[in-house]
């Protein structure tokens, strides 16, 4: 049992770790990428200084991102004078808690051994003993409604900040995040339904473990293989969900202000900026489990890899968990930069326009792919 | 009864066949072209070149400055050294800015040119280089140079530039008008 607390308290450090590291870093790559994309150097001047000395550690700018931070710390805490103050102070962590909880199922590693990996330390190997934990928060069987669910609660904390802020500009943008976030979350659902039937099942862990086989013979069988279509129909939901150009409609700079969080300042108004940049990496690590084989490079499963020209490399516990672990984080940030760029692609959209994609180009294209995938698989099966 | 609403049709609307229409193809297409200027600016940056159009201020310059671009002033020297300056106010009653502040003095073993600046300060924090300072000097005393080095400052009370750095920080004693100076050196007819 204490062990159970131990590895599960330290799996929910690392990925509050992860989380928030990612949250950060990614204003950093954000700022940077938009930057080399557009012939510029970017923010380069936050520095710290090393107490004593005149050497300045400026690290090609990675300091702004704390800047900015304890810029918003000690900003003035405004509020405006709303009828509903309490839904005022809360929204924040409505809209901010959900885009955490959702990483609880998302697997980062593959099954853990302790006693293995601590084999050079009998005593504590010998009290972990047989014990084996998949390097998940919560392994459920329903893993993938648990995203769904969590995801959508986010947009609570964007009705409620457009709401209480008693603006008329943060309500727009509240009512436009609500209509856009109905449309684009039966896409999302759409297109990971045609996955569900692939695989078979909700959990995730499995999902990514289906995921290390082959297809045809040579080509990895993840789910962007099975389901192009879904994947780039998953992707734009996504970030249609998170609300970021070419979606920006809730928070439209140049119609709305900023939208739902008009009115907030300061760490409140961090907070939404902390969440949306959590939840490309969000966006980023669900992708990756759904359609890009989770933590496993290609070809590879908890025991090590298998080239489908009959090869195989053994691999031992450590290096195994090892990979793992820094396979998921690389994939999750390529994921992250490859949606930054779309960001500083593409245009808005007219708010007419968003609805209209969604409902009337892309549900049917996820309709049709759900139904040629449920053919597909019923013709293969029976 | 109204008549229902007409969108007006504009003679340059946009006409869109089934690629457009399909959209992904025009959106692989836009990130083709943006990722191809980035990896193109992170290669010359990650092989020691510069990926990037922006002169980095302050720490470079650019190269293509006008030569007779008006940047920051000088304060000519006589062949002595001693200011060209004979601080009639001429140049600080003609700026538009009023950034030029001036105290004569009176320098009585000086009979070719008594008056001098005690003290010439020029506050850049509000100059706006129109270079009417140096049209209306009598004396070629006080010039523009190409170059804005080292104007940036942390607060208003830097952007002052007194008498000494604007003599010394680019030194330059060409005057057309060398008056005799003490001593007759470097004066007309006097010993060279």
């Amino acid at each position: 049992m204490i062990q159970d607390l131990v590895i599960y308290a330290l799996y929910i450090g690392y990925a509050l770790a992860v989380l928030l590291t990612f949250g950060t870093i990614l204003t950093w790559v954000e700022r940077k990428q938009a930057a080399v994309m557009s012939d510029r150097i970017g923010a380069n001047r936050a520095y710290v200084r090393i107490p004593f000395t005149q050497y300045k550690m400026i690290w090609l700018g990675l300091f702004h991102g704390l800047a900015d931070g304890l810029k918003m710390m000690v900003k003035e805490d405004w509020r405006p004078k709303t009828y509903d103050w309490y839904a005022y102070a809360v929204a924040p962590w409505v809209a901010f808690t959900p885009v955490m909880l959702v990483f609880a199922v998302i697997p980062f590693g593959g099954l853990l051994n302790p006693a293995v990996l601590l084999d050079g330390f009998p005593a504590a190997a010998a009290w972990f003993g047989e014990r084996t934990y998949p390097m998940q928060i919560a392994k459920l069987d329903a893993g993938l409604l648990i995203v769904f669910a969590f995801g959508g609660m986010g947009i609570i904390g964007a009705m409620l900040a457009g709401w209480s802020s008693s603006n008329k500009f943060s309500m727009l943008g509240a009512l436009r995040a609500g209509s856009q976030m109905i449309s684009y979350e039966l896409v999302m659902a759409l297109t990971v339904l045609g996955l569900i039937l692939i695989y078979g099942t909700l959990d995730l862990t499995a999902i990514v473990q289906q995921q290390s086989g082959t297809v045809l013979g040579f080509l990895p069988a993840w789910g962007v293989v099975y389901q192009p279509f879904a994947a780039t129909l998953f992707l734009a939901a996504a970030i249609a969900e998170n609300r970021r150009i070419p979606f920006d409609l809730p928070e439209a700079e140049s119609e709305l202000i900023a939208g739902f969080y008009t009115e907030y300042s300061a760490m409140k108004m961090g907070l939404f900026m902390f969440a949306e940049f959590i939840e490309i990496a969000i966006i980023a690590a669900l992708f990756t489990t759904l359609f890009l084989g989770g933590y496993n490079l290609p070809y590879m499963t908890d025991a090590g890899f298998e080239f489908p020209g009959g090869g195989k490399i053994a691999l031992s516990h450590g290096a195994v968990v090892a990979i793992q672990l820094v396979v998921f984080l690389v994939k999750v940030l390529l994921i992250s930069s490859f949606q930054i760029l779309i960001r500083w692609t593409l245009p808005r959209f007219r708010y007419d326009q968003v609805l209209k994609f969604a409902w009337k180009f892309m549900l049917p294209l996820a309709l049709a792919n759900l139904t040629v995938t449920a053919v597909a698989v019923w013709l293969l099966t029976a | 009864m109204a008549k229902p609403y007409q969108r007006k049709v504009y003679w340059n609307e946009p006409t869109m066949g089934w690629w457009e229409r399909a959209y992904l193809f025009e959106i692989l297409r836009g990130l083709a072209i943006t990722s191809g200027v980035f990896l193109r600016n992170m290669g010359r940056w990650v092989t020691g070149r510069k990926g990037a159009l922006t002169t980095y201020y302050p720490e470079e310059t650019r190269f293509d400055y006008a030569e007779h671009n008006r940047g920051k002033h000088i304060l000519t020297q006589r062949p002595d050294g001693s200011p060209q300056c004979i601080a009639c106010n001429m140049c600080a009653t003609v700026c538009p800015a009023q950034v030029i502040e001036i105290d004569a003095a009176f320098d009585p073993d000086d009979p070719a040119h008594p008056k001098y600046p005690a003290r010439f300060e020029i506050d850049y924090s509000r100059c706006i280089f129109c270079g009417l300072c140096v049209e209306a000097c009598p004396e070629d005393a006080i010039r523009m140079v190409k170059l804005v080095p080292e104007l940036p400052a942390l607060d208003r009370g830097r952007m002052w530039l007194g008498k000494e750095e604007l003599l010394t920080w680019q030194p330059q004693r060409d005057v057309a008008k060398p008056y005799p100076a003490k001593g007759g050196v470097g004066a007309p007819g006097g010993s060279a």
